[in-house]
């Protein structure tokens, strides 16, 4: 190798003697971005998800996802996710957050999401449309056993009819017990 | 012999490996004071990291004759590095906490070693210029996270621009690393030729899940020390802190999560959490040991040195280190992906330089090795074009009409990933593809037909 790098050595050294011209080098991507960008052209999404780019085309790590259950104890509410995807994905699930303020056994308040497969169940080889799949079952199927608000699971499991009533109340906007949810509908 | 009546000369061990011939030597080797004095004089390094694996790192290559070193760490020096980094000091008069590794080390390695030259750069891999990299021969990296890697890794494929017919690269382009990491008792070293051993991509598959506990889990049912923490640090710090985001940096932030941490876990009757506990489980860090630094780092340096001089065989091409219980290490040869899309050699499309975006995409379409219907179009950071989801589709339309060359910023070469849906066997499939795009007559050679006096 060393041959190799004495020549080297001579060229930076003509290359320095002589003129550097501009040289602005491309800024690197990363792997995880490129897979990020196959899986966004290939969604599938229902007709009930839509997804938006805030950044432009330029920033596809960070987007939104807003759906719209067209079934279940929360249809017609819309609901809006914001993703940011890091740049060892898919090793690392993108990082989801509901910015909209819901009544719901597995989103807390401050919008943390209880999604399996964005933590534990998380593999590379699921990606972006199985997490937006996995965010429109939460809606169509709310569940009491994993629960990020108890209130709500316990409401949902010993009264399923007071549950209904405290969604649709909370989507409309109004207070359930001594919080206040802004409408969604 | 000479060598018992002879001056113990400074290099003597170096003296051994460099001036005579011998068995496994590989098949560049000239021995000689001209080899020795090369790799002072001609050789540059990189070292990556200034932390447990850079410190050790620093001082075997200054001590295997290398003078030209350049060292580059974002961090600054903290109490809990001087049991290993053993370049660190704080005693006395020697202050070091809070100051910046790489100056630090750089500074104390010159002190030891007449001769040698370490520049250090105080900043972030991603904040150097790409030629920054290419000036160096090899690059040795003592790195602590993938992501850091994998960036490191993309920089040095990146250089494999030129390949010959049978789609090897030219050798004037590779440019080779040796990559070390450590984790407790546990460490390897491996040695990454882009284009010729698989690259950090290549296997980065290997890599097992990262240890996520479910959140519902941390909010009702925690039974261990870890979950109180996690709940601490990811449910209840928001609750209370808002919008403020917790620095992990911040002894305020941490002591808030560890007393946090110690109420929920008096309130579940779980024993365990320590303040030592918090800071690993927040960021994740184990336990660091002086010995499996000097372990790993010794490889990575030696084999460094293989490399340079052909002095012996390179390790070929993964070592795995365990001295937990007993003493293990082994060799793995690991093969190359040759889909890669960091190192691969992609397929070569020559083109004209009045292509548009939208011919190139049909000839994608026709290209026997590709067949990709529905492509979208990556070059670098900027997508070109996408075909999907709507939206996207419509702030990419405008480049349909332009230039390929153009879009591509005017180079004459560069690589660009498309991916669409590819026809394999007759059967459809999911594709992603390097390619290696080349503009005939972007250098100003004109036509034969357009000389003038034709």
């Amino acid at each position: 190798m060393i041959g190799l790098f004495k020549v080297k050595e001579k060229q930076r050294e003509q290359a320095q003697n002589a003129s550097r011209g501009g040289g602005a080098s491309v800024k690197k991507q990363s792997a995880g971005e490129l897979r990020l960008h196959k899986d966004i052209s290939e969604l599938n999404l229902p007709s009930s998800c839509a997804i938006s780019f805030p950044n432009g085309k330029d920033d596809l790590m960070n987007f939104e996802v807003s759906i719209k259950p067209d079934d279940g104890y929360y249809h017609n509410g819309t609901f809006l996710f914001t993703f940011q995807v890091s740049p060892v994905y898919p090793h690392e699930a993108p990082k989801v957050k509901c910015k909209t303020k819901v009544y719901h056994p597995n989103i807390d308040l401050e919008g943390s999401v209880c999604l399996n497969i964005l933590r534990e169940d998380w593999k590379p080889v699921l990606n972006i449309n199985t997490v937006i799949y996995g965010l429109f079952h939460l809606f169509t199927e709310p569940n009491s056993e994993d629960p990020l608000n108890h209130d709500a699971a316990q409401v949902l499991r010993d009264n399923p009819k007071l549950f209904e009533t405290n969604v649709r109340r909370a989507m409309t906007g109004g207070y359930v017990g001594q919080t206040f949810f802004p409408r969604c509908i | 012999m000479a060598d018992l009546e002879a001056p113990q000369s400074k290099t003597r061990d170096l003296d051994k490996l460099l001036l005579r011939a011998g068995n496994l030597v590989g098949p560049d080797f000239y021995p000689g004071a001209e080899l020795r004095d090369d790799i002072r004089d001609y050789v540059r390094i990189l070292v990556v990291g200034a932390g447990g694996l850079g410190c050790e790192l620093l001082k075997d290559l200054a001590l295997s004759g290398f003078r030209n070193l350049d060292v580059i760490d974002m961090d600054r020096i903290e109490v809990t590095n001087l049991n290993r980094q053993f370049l660190f000091r704080q005693i006395l008069l020697l202050e070091d906490v809070g100051k910046p590794k790489a100056e630090v080390a750089a500074k104390r390695v010159m002190e030891r070693v007449s001769g040698v030259e370490i520049v250090p750069h105080f900043s972030r891999i991603e904040d150097k210029e790409l030629d920054f990299y290419n000036d160096f021969n090899i690059i040795a990296l003592g790195l602590d996270s993938i992501e850091a890697r994998r960036y490191i890794n993309g920089v040095a494929c990146g250089f494999l621009v030129e390949y010959d017919e049978d789609d090897t690269p030219r050798r004037e382009t590779i440019k080779p690393m040796v990559d070390g990491g450590t984790e407790g008792f546990k460490g390897h070293a491996r040695v990454i030729v882009p284009g010729v051993t698989p690259c950090f991509e290549c296997t980065i598959w290997l890599f097992p899940p990262q240890v996520k506990f479910p959140l519902c889990t941390l909010a009702e049912t925690p039974r261990n020390a870890a979950h109180c923490i996690e709940y601490a640090h990811l449910i209840k710090w928001h609750e209370v802190h808002g919008g403020k985001s917790f620095d992990p940096d911040e002894p305020e932030h941490m002591k808030w999560v560890y007393d946090e941490a110690i109420k929920r876990a008096e309130l579940f009757g779980i024993p365990g959490v320590t303040y030592s506990l918090t800071q690993g489980v927040v960021k994740n860090i184990i336990p660091a040991i002086a010995s499996t630094n000097a372990i790993i780092s010794a490889a990575c340096a030696l084999e460094t040195l293989k490399i340079v001089s052909g002095c012996s065989k390179t390790l070929a091409n993964y070592l795995t280190y365990n001295g937990g219980e007993g003493l293990h290490t082994k060799v793995t040869e690991f093969v190359r992906d040759q889909d890669c899309l960091v190192c691969g050699p992609g397929i070569l499309i020559e083109l004209d330089t009045s292509i548009t975006l939208q011919k190139f995409i049909d000839m994608l379409e026709e290209h026997p090795k590709l067949l990709l219907s529905k492509a979208s179009v990556k070059h670098g950071k900027d997508s070109l074009y996408m075909q999907a989801p709507p939206v996207l589709e419509e702030m990419h339309r405008p480049n349909l009409s332009k230039p390929l060359y153009d879009l591509m910023g005017r180079v004459q070469k560069d690589t660009v990933h498309v991916f669409g849906t590819g026809l394999k066997n007759e059967e459809k499939h999911s594709s992603l593809t390097k390619l290696r795009v080349v503009f005939k007559g972007a250098d100003g050679v004109t036509d034969m037909d357009t000389a003038i006096g034709a």
